[in-house]
C-alpha cells in the first residue's frame, strides 16, 4: 500500500513537474528550485574573496568557437560604441570606444573558461576590470542588483548579479591568448567572468545597463538557471 | 511450519526505497547533462573500443539533448538524494546496525567464496549474519560511493566556491570524471543486485518491503 502510494506520488510528481512551462522555459517548480539554490549559494557559499583558479602559459588550450548568436554581420571596430546607462538613467549617458576602455588599468587571466554544456579549455584573456569601469563611467550604480549587456543588434543578452560583476576576475576583455579578439571570440569587447558558466560571457557587447529589475537573459528564457555561478 | 524473522529494519526499508527512485532520477538527470559533452570512452590513444554512448542509446530515448531540465532536475534531486544518504549513514552508525553492514577482516577471504558459489561452482557459503561477505562489502562500498558521487558532483556544480574540493579531486575535468565512472558503477552493481534478488527468491525480496524473512532452519521430518 505504501508503495502503491509512493508510486502514485511520483507519477502525481512528475506530471506536476511537467506543467505549466511555457515553451523552451522549465516548469516553475524547477524554476523555484534553481532560485532556491541561487538563494543558498549567496547567503552561504558565496565570496568575492574565492577567485577562480589561474594557470601558467603552458596550460592553454585551443578554445572552441560556440555560438554565434549575436555576431551576424561583420564588427565595424572603428565605427563600434559601447553604450551605458548608469542604474536610474532612462537612456544611455555614454557612447565609449574601446580606447575608453583600454585607458582603464589592464589586467590579464589565464583561467579555466567552462562551458555549460561541460567542457573546459584553460585560455588567457586581458581588459580591463568592470568594477573599475562601473566606478569610471557608472559611479554610485554599484548599488544596482543586476547589470545586463546586450549585442549591438540585440540579438544576445546576458543579465549578472552585481556582487558577480564586481569579483575581481570579472572583465571586459579585448584580448585573448595574447592579441586583440578577434570576430569569432566577440571582438571588439566582451566580458569575461570565470565565476559563471560560459554562457555569461557575452559576446560583442554593444550596451550596459544597470538595474533592479533582472534584464532579459538569453539561455535562462530557454530554461537554464539566471544565476549561473561557479 | 515457516518462521518469520526480522530482516530489515523499517529505517533501513524506507532509506532503500527512497534512494532506488531518486538515485535513478539522478542517473537520468545525469544522462540528459552528460548528453551536452559526451567524452568519455574506453580506449587508449586513436583507438576507441567503446564510447560512451553510442547513438542508438540517445535515439532510444525519443528526446533531443535536454541539457537544462537534466540540470534543475539534478539540482532538485541531489537535495533528497544527499539528505537521505546522510540520514542513512548517521543512523547505520548510531544504531548500531553497521555491525552487520561493514566487512569484518575475514570478509575479503569469504567474499571469494561466496562469489565462486554465486557461480555455481561447488563451494557451500560460509556462516553469515544479515549479509555475506561479498554483500557486507559491495553495500558498504555503493555507500561510499554515494559519499563520492556527493563531493565530486559539488565540485563540478561549485569549482569557483569550492575551490578546495575541487582541487583535492584533481580540478574540473577530474572531478567530471571521477563523477561518470562513479555512475557507471551504480549501473553495474544494480545489474548484479538485480539478479541476485531475482536468484534470491520472493521471500527474501517481500523482506526488503515488509521486514521479515522465513527463517532458515535445520532440516526436520515432515517439513
Amino acid at each position: 500500500m505504501v508503495l502503491g502510494a509512493g508510486a502514485a506520488a511520483g507519477v502525481a510528481g512528475w506530471a506536476y513537474l511537467n506543467s505549466g512551462a511555457p515553451e523552451g522555459d522549465i516548469p516553475p517548480a524547477l524554476r523555484s528550485v534553481l532560485g532556491f539554490n541561487e538563494r543558498v549559494v549567496r547567503s552561504a557559499l558565496y565570496d568575492n574573496g574565492h577567485l577562480a583558479r589561474t594557470y601558467p602559459a603552458s596550460a592553454i588550450g585551443k578554445i572552441k568557437v560556440n555560438g554565434d548568436i549575436g555576431l551576424d554581420d561583420d564588427v565595424d571596430e572603428a565605427a563600434w560604441r559601447l553604450q551605458v546607462v548608469p542604474f536610474g538613467a532612462a537612456a544611455p549617458a555614454s557612447n565609449l570606444t574601446i580606447a575608453d576602455i583600454r585607458a582603464l588599468p589592464r589586467y590579464e587571466e589565464t583561467i579555466e573558461f567552462k562551458c555549460v554544456e561541460g567542457w573546459s579549455t584553460v585560455t588567457q584573456f586581458a581588459g580591463a576590470r568592470l568594477s573599475d569601469f562601473t566606478a569610471k563611467f557608472a559611479p554610485g550604480s554599484e548599488k544596482a542588483e543586476c547589470i545586463g549587456m546586450k549585442t549591438p543588434d540585440e540579438e544576445y543578452y546576458v543579465s549578472v548579479d552585481m556582487t558577480s560583476a564586481e569579483h575581481p576576475q570579472t572583465l571586459l576583455a579585448y584580448e585573448m591568448n595574447g592579441a586583440p579578439l578577434d570576430s569569432d571570440h566577440g571582438a571588439p569587447l566582451r566580458l569575461v567572468i570565470p565565476v559563471k558558466y560560459g554562457i555569461k560571457n557575452i559576446k560583442r557587447i554593444g550596451r550596459i545597463e544597470y538595474t533592479n529589475s533582472r534584464p532579459s537573459d538569453y539561455w535562462a528564457e530557454r530554461g537554464y538557471d539566471w544565476y549561473a555561478g561557479l | 511450519m515457516q518462521v518469520l524473522e526480522e530482516k530489515h529494519k523499517l529505517a533501513t526499508r524506507w532509506f532503500h526505497w527512497i534512494n532506488f527512485p531518486i538515485l535513478s532520477a539522478m542517473i537520468f538527470s545525469g544522462f540528459l547533462i552528460y548528453w551536452a559533452y559526451d567524452p568519455y570512452r574506453i580506449g587508449l590513444g586513436g583507438i576507441t573500443l567503446f564510447h560512451f554512448f553510442p547513438n542508438w542509446v540517445y535515439d532510444a530515448t525519443h528526446i533531443d539533448h535536454k541539457l537544462s531540465i537534466g540540470m534543475a532536475l539534478h539540482f532538485l534531486f541531489g537535495w533528497i538524494f544527499a539528505l537521505n544518504g546522510l540520514a542513512y549513514v548517521v543512523y547505520t552508525v548510531v544504531s548500531g546496525e553497521w555491525r552487520e553492514l561493514l566487512p569484518e577482516k575475514k570478509s575479503w577471504i569469504e567474499a571469494v567464496d561466496v562469489a565462486k558459489h554465486d557461480m555455481g561452482l561447488k563451494v557451500s557459503l560460509p556462516p553469515q549474519g544479515r549479509y555475506n561477505a561479498a554483500q557486507r562489502i559491495t553495500y558498504s562500498a555503493i555507500v561510499f560511493m554515494g559519499g563520492l558521487s556527493l563531493l565530486t558532483g559539488l565540485a563540478i556544480y561549485k569549482p569557483v566556491q569550492l575551490h578546495w574540493l575541487t582541487a583535492l579531486l584533481g580540478g574540473y575535468e577530474w572531478a567530471r570524471w571521477e563523477h561518470f565512472w562513479l555512475t557507471m558503477g551504480y549501473v553495474g552493481f544494480f545489474v548484479i543486485h538485480i539478479a541476485q534478488v531475482i536468484r534470491a527468491g520472493w521471500p527474501n525480496f517481500r523482506s526488503m518491503v515488509c521486514g521479515y524473512d522465513v527463517a532458515k532452519m535445520e532440516a526436520t521430518h515432515g517439513d
